[in-house]
């Protein structure tokens, strides 16, 4: 299973799409490791710089409707070999989320009050996540405040990310 | 408590429930294209799983950049190519035999009601147009359809939109959905499946369904799904007809997958068609719609018709009366891209292919990588195409470029005008 604790990115926007993490003429690219330098090149978000932002992150924390557009499983990996392993949002396009847990990465969704909460108490500050996925719960800590949020996960989601993903999933049973 | 048709559909597919709202369910059909399947492919290899479920119900083709322009995407045909032969897919349209997956798979008669149907690309939501299940999917869901046959969806729940009334003259089917998709927002119809129903959808023909469909997933939905008629048998009929006595009979037998008279919907939401008037994208999401009155003026560089969305040949004729005898703006460059080879013979035939390139139109093989900037009609930054498309992302045609999403109507008389216009002002 994948480690889910880091520094966080927070990214002020919904609707944020697959053409903006990962532009279409970079799926030409062969191997995960390629899409690495253009990650959130065309995110349209004032004051984002990718290379700056991005470095050192492991959590994206953002709000409604995160992946949306294409089915490209390039936008989960461009973000997997940025060291990004979990997203936080209100909710995710359906095919972006069911990439992420295919790929045994997490996205989890939490209701607007809480995204809100997410944003006000810490995206100013230089903040890390820690992940208790057993009890489905992580805490939130930066600028000397510490937080814990409570979120749901479904059974088979869950077990996605503790195979490691669909394919050694599906191949042990179907 | 009644069932919708994506619920009818699931049920007769299901083949597991690995967890509370998720169901596994069997597939009918895995369709393939030459940028999201090699990934999976090779994926398939390297683990020693280089096997297909059922190479019948595989089709594969190569559209998005066709003929292949460099080495990397060289490389991508190649491999989609050389894994049909190794595992005797028999439907592959290579270069020559190619054309936009989403118009080529339903001319080949490959999807039929009540079918199960996965792709590696978001806009196979277009095929609900035959009342069948149709999901985008990634590379993973892909890599598994392939292997095993099976994906895994979440119970379906369905949003039913009504279009009451017919649409005027002059307003089309790519008008209404930009119109729904104003109404419902970019993720209004997240994680469910939408229903098209109503007076204004039964009097479409199969490819103003399949614009319809096409488009659902800007809204969010897994798949758009219009019920079958005597329209859809019609149009399948030349590949049914062994299989049934009559179109009735085969009317009959698809009708088992109508949504129950008590079906349950999160939301129905009416439209009065007749109040549809034409309409364009402005700025980067889909929902960002205006009447073309409202745009009358704006200045375009480019005029791109064609695309999954509104390649077909109902398309070309209509776009083709607002040109024919005229001449594209100067300074605009126009392209018209036919979806299929058989969309360009018949456009030749009629003498449409002619329309065009007297008013001056590049016109293209079949191909789609214009609409994601990928080939054959990318954008330089700061220029603006008025587009028969699906998307308005920013850098979706090219990085800088700005894209106003239309009907082939409103583009043709967009490239006639040189900027966007009324195609009533072409009559």
């Amino acid at each position: 299973m994948k480690n889910f604790n880091g520094k966080i990115l927070f990214l002020d926007r919904s609707d944020i799409n697959t053409d903006e993490i990962i532009p279409a003429k970079y799926l030409t690219e062969s191997t995960k490791a390629a899409l690495k330098p253009y990650c959130l090149e065309d995110l349209i978000l004032e004051g984002f710089d990718p290379k700056r932002d991005l470095a050192g992150k492991s959590v994206v924390v953002t709000r409604a409707n995160f992946g949306c557009g294409s089915s490209r499983e390039h936008a989960p990996w461009a973000l997997e070999c940025n060291g990004i392993d979990l997203v936080i949002a209100e909710n995710f396009a359906r095919i972006f989320r069911q990439n992420m847990f295919n790929c045994g990465m997490l996205a989890i969704s939490l209701d607007k009050e809480k995204i809100d909460a997410l944003f006000r108490e810490f995206s100013k500050e230089d903040a890390s996540l820690e992940m208790d996925l057993d009890n489905k719960k992580f805490t939130v800590s930066g600028g000397g405040k510490k937080a814990v949020f409570d979120f749901e996960i479904g059974d088979f989601d869950l077990d996605l990310v503790k195979a490691g993903g669909w394919v050694s999933y599906a191949d042990a049973r179907f | 408590m009644g069932r919708t048709v994506a619920q009818k559909i699931f049920d007769a597919h299901e083949v597991a429930r690995p967890g509370a709202g998720v169901r596994i369910i069997s597939l009918d059909r895995v369709f393939c294209h030459e940028i999201t399947t090699p990934i999976a492919i090779n994926d398939l290899v390297s683990i020693g799983r280089d096997r297909v479920f059922d190479p019948e119900k595989i089709k594969a083709v190569i559209d998005h950049v066709s003929p292949a322009k460099d080495s990397k995407t060289a490389e991508q045909g190649k491999t989609l190519r050389d894994w049909t032969r190794r595992h005797g897919i028999r439907d592959f349209f290579d270069v020559g035999a190619n054309g936009v997956c989403h118009a080529i798979f339903p001319e080949k008669g490959f999807v039929r009601p009540g079918y199960t149907i996965i792709m590696g690309d978001s806009h196979t939501c277009t095929h609900g147009a035959f009342g069948a299940f149709a999901a985008g999917v990634g590379t993973t869901d892909l890599e598994v359809g392939i292997l095993k046959g099976v994906c895994a969806m979440r119970e379906p729940r369905t949003i039913k939109v009504v279009l009451n009334n017919s649409l005027r003259p002059g307003v089309y089917a790519k008008d209404a959905i930009l119109w729904i998709i104003r109404e419902l927002t970019v993720n209004g119809a997240t994680d469910q499946v939408i229903e098209f129903a109503g007076q204004a959808v039964s009097e479409l023909s199969m490819e103003g369904r399949m614009t319809i469909c096409n488009m659902a997933v800007e809204a969010g939905a897994t798949c758009g799904i219009c019920y079958p008629d005597m329209v859809t048998v019609d149009y399948l009929w030349s590949f049914i007809k062994e299989e049934f006595p009559s179109k009735e009979a085969a009317l009959a037998a698809y009708s088992g997958f109508l949504p129950d008279a008590d079906a349950s919907y999160t939301r129905i939401l009416e439209i009065d068609a007749s109040c549809i008037e034409p309409v364009a994208t402005v700025k980067y999401k889909p929902d960002q719609v205006k009447p073309v009155r409202e745009l009358e003026g704006t200045k375009v560089d480019q005029v791109y018709i064609g695309s999954c969305t509104n390649g077909r040949i109902e398309d070309l004729r209509v776009a083709a009366r607002i040109v024919r005898g005229k001449k594209i703006a100067p300074g605009i460059r126009a392209i018209l891209a036919p979806a299929t080879p058989l969309v360009c013979r018949q456009a030749l035939k009629e003498g449409l292919i002619a329309d065009f390139m007297d008013a001056g139109f590049c016109v293209t093989n079949p191909t789609c990588g214009a609409c994601l900037g990928m080939s054959n009609g990318v954008l330089a930054s700061g220029e603006v195409c008025a587009s028969t498309t699906n998307r308005n992302f920013n850098g979706r045609m090219g990085k800088g470029g700005m894209i106003h999403l239309m009907s082939p109507a409103t583009a043709a008389a967009t490239a006639i005008a040189g900027h966007i216009t009324n195609s009533e002002l072409f009559k």
